[in-house]
């Protein structure tokens, strides 16, 4: 077992061995120029990045033309929405998301916002999700663009994708969907689920870093959108820049892994992370689970141990590798959004934890990592004032705190 | 974020921690910082005369604010009240190499001194008029 145990994988994956050797061969003999249309070298790169397109597209049901190349989801994010909002705001000039969307997708509506546009930020229910009902809710004869993840990053909740993608469609509004977290973890159908636009990213999936998709759709209706990056014209006008071979091969190697191994994965690491639930559930009182017990990733964990801060406890495993949505361990002073955006009280967002399950997670790892949050927890709680006042049978919340900041 | 070495081994080791009585006239009682922003400690002391003879903690917070709380308390056993009351969050800070970031958890430490002798004060105050 290597210590310490990696379990962030919602931040980001290894690359797998794989898709490393397929990589291998586009740095320095087919290296050519994907666009070099006169020799080999070129055609080479071509097919390469074809082939890509193609095992990339399979994953997500879509067809190879309608995959644009990025450099990761963030860029994706930016071209979709604001590549929309600048094409159709003729049309109109109110756009849909949530409160609990990726700091990506956040930004990018504040930015909007800023060139005149109007944005509904939908707050999440207590579980992490969406309502198609609340998004017919705020639709507005004016409304051109709905932005909702289909997997959020920090509880793993799986938004009603189809039905919001229905919705959208019966209504005429375009549909974006951020689904850097879901693919590869559960099936995605942007045909099935009436996905507009969709991004991907390669370090998501056990792909290299900085390499991603926007997937733009061809009919029905067709997408079409102002480039955020002018140039060569490349990526059918939508992304000018010479293409990054070796990452394309790579993602697509990582997609075509995602897509055949896809059921027995998500069935193994949901199994693996259930095992985890028990364990910390069985053997600590005061404990919440963040997220949707139903509509949820197969590899995601989110918990609140009540009376225990994050970062302390993180420090308690050091052993393990996770991420905390405690305001300490990150550079804002404000806890997770994600967490305030569910109503989650900010003395539970404080005390929380995100384990990831990975391809290579093994149950021994597991175990380990169960072990040693519980005894941290069991040992932080002897510390702190408010499991004593807890045991005590005062409920914290209801103490009149005098507080600094 | 790295830690310094100090506030490992007070994270790790931590003294004094417990509670003491807090209805006993000779025990003072500091409770501060909020759960909603991450840090709440609790300082007691015991008193006689007006030296402190015993000092106990418990911290809800980062690391830093842990070993902050338990470092107050190792200083401040033996001192007299007014001794304790001039201890300050930048000692603190110096001797815990403690970050900009993390200074907050010095003040509540210092803080938390400061409500533990206020309360035993005015117990003691009380305790003269009854
Ligand atoms: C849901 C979600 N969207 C967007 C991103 C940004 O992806 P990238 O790192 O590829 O820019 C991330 C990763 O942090 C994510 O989890």
């Amino acid at each position: 077992m290597k210590l310490p145990i990696y379990m962030d994988y919602q931040a980001t994956t290894p690359c797998d061995p794989r898709v490393v050797e397929a990589m291998l061969p586009y740095f320095s003999e087919s290296f050519g120029n994907a666009a070099s249309r006169n020799h080999r070298y070129g055609w080479e790169a071509e097919a390469a990045v074809e082939q890509a397109r193609e095992r990339i597209a399979a994953l997500i049901g879509a067809h190879p033309k309608e995959i644009v190349f990025t450099s990761g989801s963030t860029e994706s994010i930016n071209l979709a929405l604001k590549g929309a909002a600048q094409m159709y705001a003729e049309k109109g000039r109110h756009i849909v998301t949530c409160q609990s969307e990726h700091k990506a997708v956040l930004d990018v509506a504040k930015h909007l916002e800023m060139q005149g546009f109007e944005v509904t930020y939908l707050q999440p229910d207590t579980t992490g999700r969406v309502s198609a009902e609340a998004v017919a809710a705020a639709l507005r004869p004016d409304t051109i663009l709905v932005a909702l993840m289909w997997a959020n990053n920090e509880v793993g909740t799986l938004n009603p994708v189809r039905e919001i993608g229905e919705l959208c469609h019966a209504k005429g509004v375009l549909f974006f969907t951020d689904a850097t977290q879901a693919a590869g973890k559960i099936p995605v159908d942007v045909e099935a689920d009436h996905v507009d636009m969709a991004c991907l990213s390669g370090h998501k999936l056990y792909g290299p870093k900085g390499i991603g998709i926007l997937y733009v759709r061809r009919k029905n209706p067709r997408v079409r959108l102002v480039a955020q990056m002018d140039g060569g014209g490349h990526e059918r006008g939508m992304r000018s820049g010479t293409l990054n071979v070796p990452s394309i091969v790579g993602l697509g190697k990582a997609c075509e892994l995602a897509r055949l191994e896809l059921p027995e994965e998500s069935a193994r690491t949901a199994a693996l992370r259930d095992h985890l639930e028990r364990r910390i559930f069985g053997e600590l009182d005061f404990v919440y689970l963040n997220g949707n017990r139903e509509h949820r990733l197969p590899n995601n964990l989110n918990v609140s141990f009540a009376y225990v801060e994050g970062e302390s406890l993180i420090m308690g495993f050091a052993d393990v590798a996770v991420s905390s949505g405690s305001a300490c361990t990150s550079a804002s002073l404000e806890p997770s959004h994600v967490l305030r955006a569910m109503a989650v009280g900010e003395d539970l967002a404080h005390s929380s934890i995100r384990f990831g399950i990975g391809r290579s997670t093994t149950r021994e790892e597991v175990d380990f990592a169960a072990t040693q949050v519980i005894a941290a927890v069991k040992r932080l709680r002897e510390l702190s004032p408010l499991y004593e006042m807890a045991l005590e049978g005062i409920d914290p919340k209801t103490v009149n705190w005098q507080a600094h900041h | 974020m790295a830690y310094s070495k100090k506030v490992i081994d007070h994270y790790q080791n931590p003294r004094n921690v417990g509670s003491l009585d807090k209805s006993a006239p000779t025990v003072g009682t500091g409770v501060v910082g909020a759960p909603e922003c991450g840090d709440v400690m609790k300082l007691q002391i015991q008193v006689e005369g007006d030296r402190i003879v015993d000092a106990k903690f418990k911290t809800f917070g980062c690391g830093s604010a842990i070993a902050s709380s338990s470092l107050a308390t190792e200083w401040i056993k033996g001192k007299t009240l007014d001794e304790a009351l001039a201890i300050q969050n930048t000692q603190i800070v110096e001797e815990l190499s403690l970050p900009p970031v993390k200074i907050h958890c010095s003040v509540l430490a210092e803080d938390a001194i400061k409500a533990a002798v206020h309360d035993y004060k005015t117990k003691q105050a009380l305790e003269a008029k009854s």
